[in-house]
């Protein structure tokens, strides 16, 4: 009490630090400060204190020695003599694939989710309901093991496939869906000026990117001739010719042809083997995280003011038409903020991959190499410092597009 | 005031907690009872039965550490890990020894820094595959697709072998041995590979166990035993000793039905007086009761006793004692002497 009345000017005493209001905001989060470092060095030290007594040492030599181990699914080359370090890449593409592979589709099946919710017909919406619902309210591990065993189960093993009265038989005579995955054809590059895969494969996409840059470029010109004479000229040809022609020309060129998967001893050979390991995980993934995108999309859309509805109608306009260039974009800006996280949810859950067998960065680095090597400690923070990184990538990128559709004030 | 004397006896608590201590004999008898690591189910070496206690080759020996150490074979706390999960579960402390059909290997003595005590079961790895593929060796696996437990020797001597023999396959990593078991039956594998007893164990519990072989060649060696963490040998020696104490039990002849008569005086053969307490010093020197190996020799029989109980030929998994016999029978169990 007595500070208060104390005239000013009375030299400063420690017990200030506690009652003065000035000062006591910072006395706490001195304090606090001081805690939480003392809590962080004991657990460091800790830390250091039990590895001397188990006799460790704290090393990333390990990534340097051979693994030993081999990995099924290999976007790189890959084989049980080469380093520690190149499986926990091996298993680090593998997580990106799912990654991306899932958020693509979750997207896709989210925003249709999303606006068929919201649909008048009584039994879609009624059908999205109960999707969102289900996939929301179940926990995803059962969804991963449920797809998984669904397809082990369910589908012949490639000996059903043999013989000459077989018992299954392919697609079409190019698609084999099997209890170990599914074999679809493979594009194989024929030319001997082309024999890197990797390499023709982004020539490709960059033809195609340049293809359709050309469209976009060609649609401006004509909604410009448009605006400029009222007529709109027919474009459809051209755009068809420019997405396909120099792409198709470009694959010619590389001697492109089809690899069909075929019966080959115990296993399909040739084609593309799309494990069920992969599958069930993507299509879990998807699924789940898809329930969740069509609510934000659902939610963007109500956020959007009536009278927007409205007033498009009133001018005329159709309702798909009033969706996609009304609604759907001032929606955007809504929807984007939570769908980022979305994202880095479905990324982090690829990890539920070992309960499939499914070999990510969690199941190579974090799994078998740990496991192996000892290195715990090691591992979970680089496994830890990958998820960090990759996080913050996708927030990184999709604050930027964020930024690009939000209202610009001028 | 209050609050800074309760958190300083938290840190000071957190900070004992928090270091391994070395003393697991102590720990565990503070505790009342044994943390051994298990497998997740494995029938004949350590699975629940329908009562839910835990029967088995390797449960036998956690009985009989606790036994020695405890007075009490039942006081043990079973956590089940798997080939993953085990070795952290071991170096953190969570179990204080590990029974879960592990391979002695080098680098899991030096590298992951652990004691192996001995061997309960000298084994290799092999291959089981449905008899109608028609498959008589394992180097006529070309293409196949095989399941393996992730986190085994069993991944790194596979990969060997198909190299080595410059053969192709796709590794199916899978977590525990009932999921193996689950796919290799739904045909999502061709082969199944694991230690040769694993084998057995698994085939034994199939609906039709005729309809499955296990080809000839054994891969690899695989020297199973309990172990327990680097730097505290006073523990690692009671394991050891009460899985000797089993081992010799089997030589001298002493059985679950007469160790009463033998431990109740001193016998004339004076090597059973010093195992079952009557002469010397033993126990002192180990740090417990004169007759702990008594009591680990009561826990369940004798090594062979205990063979023939969990995986022995009148078991549905039928193993034969083979390199298991006694040295004595031209095998490989040989307990250093006890005196
Ligand atoms: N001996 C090998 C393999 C041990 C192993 O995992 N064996 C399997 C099959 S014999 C097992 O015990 N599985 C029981 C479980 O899944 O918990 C090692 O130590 O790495």
């Amino acid at each position: 009490m007595t500070t208060m009345t104390d005239p000013p000017g009375q030299g400063f005493r420690l017990s200030q630090l506690i009652y003065d209001t000035r000062y006591r905001s910072l006395t706490i989060q001195v304090v606090a400060m001081i805690v939480l470092m003392l809590l962080f060095s004991w657990l460091v030290s800790n830390t250091i204190h039990n590895l001397q007594t188990l006799g460790k040492d704290f090393d990333f030599g390990f990534l340097t020695q051979p693994s030993g181990y081999d990995i099924n699914q290999r976007l790189i080359e890959y084989d049980s003599q080469s380093t520690h370090g190149r499986a926990a890449v091996v298993g680090i593409l593998n997580t990106l694939l799912v990654a991306v592979l899932g958020c693509a589709l979750a997207t896709v099946l989210g925003v249709i989710a999303g606006v068929l919710r919201l649909s008048n017909n009584w039994l879609v919406s009624r059908l999205m309901a109960v999707y969102v619902e289900g996939f929301r309210n179940v926990p995803l591990l059962l969804w991963i093991v449920l797809i998984f065993a669904l397809m082990t189960e369910s589908t012949p093993a490639p000996r059903a496939f043999r013989g000459d009265t077989p018992d299954a038989s392919m697609l079409f005579d190019a698609v084999a869906i099997t209890n170990r995955g599914v074999y679809i054809p493979a594009i194989h590059f024929a030319s001997p000026f082309f024999t890197n895969g990797l390499f023709n494969w982004l020539l490709i996409l960059a033809v195609l990117g340049a293809s359709i840059f050309a469209i976009s470029r060609l649609r401006h010109w004509a909604t410009e001739k448009q605006e400029a004479t009222g007529d709109r000229p027919t474009t459809w040809y051209l755009i068809l010719g420019l997405l396909i022609v120099p792409t198709g020309l470009l694959m010619l060129l590389m001697g492109a042809f089809l690899d069909m998967p075929s019966l080959q001893g115990f296993n399909f050979g040739g084609g593309v083997h799309l494990r069920n390991s992969l599958i069930a995980l993507w299509l879990a993934l998807s699924l789940y995280t898809g329930a969740f995108i069509a609510e934000i999309v659902r939610g963007g859309i109500l956020a959007v003011n009536k009278g927007q509805t409205e007033a498009a109608y009133a001018l005329g306009i159709r309702p798909s038409t009033t969706m996609n260039l009304v609604i759907l974009p001032q929606a955007l800006r809504v929807i984007i903020p939570p769908l980022i996280s979305q994202f880095l949810n479905l990324t982090k859950n690829s990890s539920l991959a070992i309960a499939v067998g499914y070999m990510d960065v969690r199941s190579t680095l974090g799994g078998i190499t740990i496991n192996q090597t000892g290195r715990e400690l090691e591992g979970m923070l680089l496994l830890g410092l990958f998820y960090l990184v990759l996080s913050l990538l996708i927030s990184g990128v999709m604050n930027v597009y964020n930024a690009s559709v939000k209202l610009k004030e001028r | 005031m209050k609050n800074t004397v309760i958190l300083g006896a938290l840190t000071v608590a957190g900070l004992a907690a928090g270091a391994a201590s070395a003393a697991t004999l102590d720990d565990v008898k503070a505790r009342g009872n044994l943390n051994c690591g298990v497998s997740t189910g494995l029938t004949g070496f350590s699975a629940p039965d329908a009562n839910g206690v835990w029967q088995g080759f390797d449960v036998a020996v956690c009985r009989a550490v606790a036994a020695a150490v405890l007075g009490d074979p039942m006081a043990v706390e079973f956590v089940s890990t798997t080939g993953q999960t085990r070795f952290t579960a071991l170096a953190s402390g969570e179990i204080d020894m590990l029974a879960r059909n592990t391979t002695w290997t080098f680098s899991r003595d030096n590298d992951l820094k652990f004691e192996f005590v001995g061997v309960n079961y000298y084994d290799g790895q092999g291959f089981m595959v449905p008899k109608e593929l028609g498959v008589s060796s394992a180097k006529e696996l070309d293409g196949a697709t095989v399941c393996i437990q992730t986190g085994t020797t069993t991944e790194l001597n596979l990969a060997d072998f198909f190299r080595v023999n410059n053969i192709s396959y796709e590794p199916v990593p899978i977590e525990t041995n009932a999921e193996a078991q689950q796919q290799y039956l739904a045909g999502a594998c061709d082969v199944y590979t694991t230690d040769a007893s694993g084998l057995a164990a698994t085939r034994a519990s199939f609906e039709a166990p005729g309809d499955h072989v296990i080809l000839p060649e054994i891969i690899s060696k695989e020297p199973l035993g309990p172990l327990v963490r680097h730097g505290d040998s006073e523990w690692g020696d009671i394991v050891r000793w009460s899985l000797n104490a089993l081992i010799a039990a089997e030589e001298y002849g002493v059985t679950s039905a007469n160790i009463e008569e033998l431990s109740s005086a001193a016998t004339d053969n004076p090597e059973i007086n010093r195992l079952l307490g009557t002469e010397g010093e033993l126990g002192a020197m180990i740090g417990l009761e004169a007759d702990w190996a008594k009591k680990a020799i009561m826990a369940n029989g004798n090594y062979g006793e205990i063979f023939e109980k969990t995986i022995g030929e009148n078991t549905p998994i039928g193993l034969s004692r083979g390199l298991n016999a006694q040295w004595t029978e031209g095998g490989l169990m040989y307990s250093p002497p006890f005196r």
